[in-house]
């Protein structure tokens, strides 16, 4: 055992701690190559990070950067910043600590260059700028040890696989550098520790005391909640009360929209006016700030949050946790409980509020699957693709590299230890010349093999287009919300451009949890005003989208089994009676299908418990193949548990639907053309590098837009359908979007024991389908049905069918000629 | 042939639903936008390497176009390449297509803002044609009249019941009619964006392209 030196052993006597049994085993094995500490959220897991720096440093001795510290989260990194120098401080250590993020200025990053901190601590994306600068080496000497904080949040994005390879990248600067993991409770440890792991060095896991379970419930309410919907407005009084008895509640939505309407009808009830502040992704930077500097304070009684606030800022003293709506997953919901004392050894106190009827049923499942330490997850399978090719494109503006020992360098990481050297060559040429089969001006090839053999970029002016395009993270396209002023008001968050699109001025939305007024669109950005009187139109913010774990939905469909349901409330038990009644319930091993007439179209539903991209995918799969047997479909809509299809036409026999041959036959087609596939192809061409990111002030010339990823898609699609991009695209499809796995075991399961009821209303199973947000258009022959009715529509109401523009016939339908 | 049926200055045309406007009296068949060989001119300056095929895609599209108008001339109205050094660098087997294309029948290329001089290609060069009663040039001018220009790569959207559908159109009104782009790479400008409101009129259509020429209202 390795004591602590004198300075630290009174340091921590001052404080009257004495040192935990990890954070011991960590000052331990800090020579191991890595080292992964799972540990529950409040165990001390910073310090115990950062301790053998701290003693490695406490001489004064070490020259440059010492320990580089790696968050998902920027915010992460300033509140670790504020942590450590309290130590430092007290004990009075001659160390310097500093952050980089995106948020800091340009001369600070330049000196940080020139003259790194003992300390510092970043984010993966500016890890991989950095990695990409000829001076990295200068900047890096000396690192002796990294600290990954939140590793398990990271591991499950490709923010994790580039994170991995700019630490290749870093190894080979620094040999001797060191690697330690940080997690939250995981179910497969070893998983994340092949991650991180600097091959064929291993990975050691140290398992920290998990504490004490959680004390976990579902909140009573004296109302009912609804038949659907995702508000749990019926729970605004039992909330507010909850609120009232604990210091600060954390009240966690699974979507912005939701966490929107939430707080706007807490505020309504709020008769105590008890300061509750609201914090999303979505909301501008001032506004998030302030509501975390009010929470730092203490002054906020409530904070209504999405996963904004999942990961482990130190938020003060949070005695509540809230999670409205369905958890989708079993090992986030822990992992949320935890941020509720945030101290070691108390039990967390939380509390679950099943939205609408069905989420009942899902929240008893979770927390029986809790209680049971039952925790789910998915392998995530070999390192994507299109993260490679932008760190041979990052690692090509840092100089010329060897492409054998970048491949030896990529495959030290856990997550392309298996790649073989033909991919790795197929991307290696993609990044040079396109990687097409049409050769057609290689002369303008993006790197270059010199006669030396090393790689280099043609241009070296390119490498500032790399640069601003490097990340993983996928923004959709939101435009920002101000107040209409004279000159530039208020601004109040951002929406996606989609939903902008849909908006004619007099619309009224909510964001920051006030009304606004929609007045028209200006340089790009919203102007509203603001409107107290109206009740709001819904914005559809892009919330993450998680699917319900297997787990958790194999509980479901369990309790659907039962005869009664003792364990959940009457309300519940009664509406899964009437559904028992009026229909059926989901059985394990069978596939409902119901049909029924509602909103003027012919709607189907099939509860396939496939998750929600599986689900996804089958509404795909579907949709076509009623295209292909003339059922004019409209669209759908997904689901955890059931997909929604609507269209002109009813479905009467669904058994030539669900041909799993005829499915999977269609799958290589279909993928070809659906919206699921576009979206899937520009966001890995983005980080590909085959599309740049639009840079804002291209998009505020508002000349004409870059033609659309689409088109490069239809492009390639129809001439070099072999292409990497499209390879690699149909894999992440395959896997995330897609989720075919999941739809062909639920097919393999059913057979062709389908029981399809044809009914003439909505049941009280597929009522939540209507509210559901994220509805897929086909873009088919209703489509052009529709496009028909509405234009003769509107050239009727706006008088231009009667009238002639010029002095000829009257303009009409020409079909053929 | 799918087209939508109007009249500029008293000339019947056909708005077809590839993009293409076709001119049934004078066998002339117009496109403009075309930006052959984009892919090349981003790539030499440094950009990205995009799918080279936008030119052999664009020339198929108007290749069948030909095939189902016969037309006798030709006018590609400006922007026909994305730069001069793009039309130079294309490959030989596509300007062998392009002469192809050309055999026969009369080909101008009227001058555009990203090729303003001429090419060495068959055919004639102009800054504008006038063909009574119409003149086509590449962009607008908001004082004329009867002109049939480009440039502006409109596209119209309309909301149908909750999901929006945007496509390339041709807008048009009793002055004049601005073309969609007909190139593949090509992105298009909003018909409610401001450069519209000068030139055209309260009564001006959209016509969309896509599987049916469609007009509406242009939406604004």
């Amino acid at each position: 055992m390795r004591a602590l030196p004198p300075l630290f052993e009174n340091w921590f006597s001052t404080k009257g701690w004495s040192i935990h049994p990890h954070q011991q085993q960590m000052l331990d094995r800090a020579d191991a190559p890595s080292l992964l500490l799972i540990a529950p959220t409040g165990g001390g897991k910073t310090l115990s990070g950062f301790l053998p720096t701290l003693i490695d440093l406490a001489d004064g001795t070490h020259q440059g950067m010492h320990t580089l510290y790696i968050s998902p989260l920027k915010a992460l990194a300033a509140d670790i910043q504020r942590n450590l120098m309290t130590p430092v401080e007290e004990m009075g250590l001659p160390i310097t600590i500093e952050a980089r993020t995106g948020d800091t200025t340009a001369t600070r990053r330049k000196r940080q260059r020139a003259d790194p901190p003992h300390i510092f601590l970043t984010t993966p994306e500016s890890l991989a700028l950095l990695v990409s600068y000829d001076d990295a080496p200068r900047m890096f000497r000396g690192l002796k040890r990294v600290v990954i904080d939140e590793i398990h949040a990271l591991a499950e994005s490709k923010r994790g696989d580039q994170m991995m390879l700019a630490l290749a990248r870093l190894q080979t600067i620094c040999p001797n550098l060191k690697r330690v993991g940080l997690s939250a409770t995981v179910e497969d440890p070893a998983a994340i520790a092949h991650l991180m792991a600097c091959h064929p060095d291993p990975c050691d896991i140290l398992l920290a005391d998990p504490g004490p379970a959680p004390d976990i419930q579902m909140l009573r309410t004296t109302q009912a909640p609804p038949w659907s919907g995702g508000g749990a407005a019926y729970a605004i009084p039992a909330v507010l009360e909850q609120i009232k008895q604990h210091k600060t509640t954390l009240i966690f939505h699974n979507t912005r929209a939701q966490a929107e309407i939430f707080f706007h009808n807490l505020w309504l009830a709020n008769d105590d006016s008890l300061p509750i502040g609201i914090h999303h992704g979505s909301l501008d930077r001032d506004q998030r700030a302030r509501v975390e500097a009010a929470m730092v304070r203490g002054d906020l009684r409530a904070i209504v949050c999405t996963g904004s606030l999942d990961l482990g800022i130190d938020w003060g003293d949070v005695d509540l946790v809230i999670q409205i709506g369905a958890p989708k997953n079993v090992k986030r919901l822990v992992q949320r409980i935890g941020r509720a004392n945030h101290r070691y050894n108390a039990p967390s106190k939380a509390l679950l509020v099943p939205a609408n009827r069905f989420e009942v049923v899902e929240c008893v499942a979770a927390l029986e699957a809790v209680l049971a330490g039952d925790l789910d997850g998915e392998p995530r399978g070999a390192g994507p693709r299109d993260v490679l090719c932008q760190h041979i494109l990052i690692t090509a503006c840092a100089g010329p590299f060897d492409a054998d020992r970048l491949f030896a360098e990529i495959t030290s990481a856990g997550a392309y230890a298996a790649l073989s050297r033909q991919d790795f060559e197929d991307c290696l040429t993609f990044c040079a010349t396109g990687g097409y089969a049409l050769r057609a001006y290689d002369r303008w090839q993006r790197l270059l093999q010199r006669p030396d053999g090393l790689w280099q970029l043609r241009d070296p002016r390119a490498a500032r287009a790399i640069r601003m395009n490097i990340g993983t993270i996928q923004d959709s396209d939101t435009l920002k919300v101000r107040m209409r002023r004279n000159r530039g008001g208020k601004p109040l968050g951002e929406i996606e451009e989609s939903f902008a699109a849909t908006l004619t001025p007099g619309d009224t939305f909510l964001i920051g949890g006030q009304i606004v007024r929609y007045e028209g669109l200006r340089d790009m950005t919203v102007e509203v005003s603001r409107d107290a009187a109206k009740k709001p139109k819904i914005a559809t913010f892009t919330g993450t989208k998680f699917a319900t774990s297997t787990q958790l939905s194999a509980r479901v469909q369990q309790m659907f089994t039962q005869d009664s349901w003792p364990e959940l409330p009457d309300h519940t038990a009664q509406w899964l009676a009437l559904q028992r009644k009026v229909s059926q319930l989901p059985q394990p091993g069978r596939l409902l299908i119901e049909s029924f007439p509602h909103d003027g179209r012919a709607q189907t539903v099939v509860y396939g418990f496939a998750g929600r991209n599986g689900m996804q995918t089958l509404g795909l799969l579907l949709t076509k193949r009623m295209e292909e047997l003339g059922l004019s479909p409209l669209g759908f809509v997904a689901t955890d548990y059931a997909t929604l299809i609507w269209g002109l036409d009813p479905v009467e026999d669904p058994a030539p639907l669900f041909d799993l041959p005829a499915l999977q036959d269609g799958l290589e087609t279909w993928l070809a053309g659906n919206a699921v596939m576009k979206r899937t192809f520009r966001a890995s061409a983005t980080i590909a590098g085959l599309i740049e990111r639009n840079a804002p002030s291209a998009r505020k010339s508002g000349r004409q837009a870059t033609f659309s990823s689409d088109i490069l898609y239809d492009t390639l699609h129809k001439y070099d359908p072999e292409h990497l991009m499209l390879q690699i695209t149909r894999e992440e499809a395959l896997r995330g979007l897609v989720d075919f796995g999941r739809i062909k075991e639920m097919l393999d399961r059913v057979g062709n024991r389908i029981d399809h009821r044809s009914l003439s209303r909505v049941t009280p199973l597929a009522a939540p389908l209507f509210l559901e947000m994220g509805r897929v258009p086909v873009k088919g022959d209703a489509e052009e049905r529709l496009l028909a009715q509405e234009a003769a529509r509107l050239m009727e109401q706006s008088g231009l069918a009667q009238i002639t523009p010029a002095a000829s016939s009257q303009p009409r339908w020409r079909n053929g000629q | 042939m799918n087209a939508y049926d109007l009249t500029l200055a008293g000339a019947p045309l056909k708005a077809l639903s590839t993009g293409a406007l076709w001119w049934p009296d004078q066998g002339l068949l117009c496109v403009s936008d075309l930006h052959l060989g984009k892919s090349e001119r981003i790539a030499r300056r440094g950009g990205t390497i995009l799918p080279p095929y936008e030119t052999r895609d664009t020339l198929t599209r108007l290749a069948a176009d030909l095939a189902l108008t016969h037309a006798r001339t030709v006018v590609c109205l400006g922007d026909s390449f994305d730069d001069l050094g793009a039309a130079q660098a294309l490959p030989e087997a596509e300007k062998l297509w392009i002469n192809r294309l050309q055999a026969g029948r009369s080909w101008i290329w009227v001058e555009g803002n990203h090729d303003p001089g001429p090419v060495e290609l068959g055919g004639s060069h102009l800054a504008e044609l006038a063909l009574a009663p119409l003149t086509f040039r590449h962009i607008a001018q908001p004082t004329s009249s009867a002109e049939v220009s480009g440039h502006y790569h409109p596209k119209a959207s309309l909301s149908l019941g909750g999901r929006t559908v945007t496509r390339p159109a041709f807008v048009y009104d009793s002055d004049r009619l601005i073309m969609p782009a007909y190139g593949t790479y090509t992105g298009g400008l909003d018909t409610r964006a401001a450069a519209f409101a000068p030139l055209m009129r309260a009564d001006a259509r959209a016509v969309l392209t896509g599987k049916t020429a469609i007009a509406v209202p242009m939406p604004r």
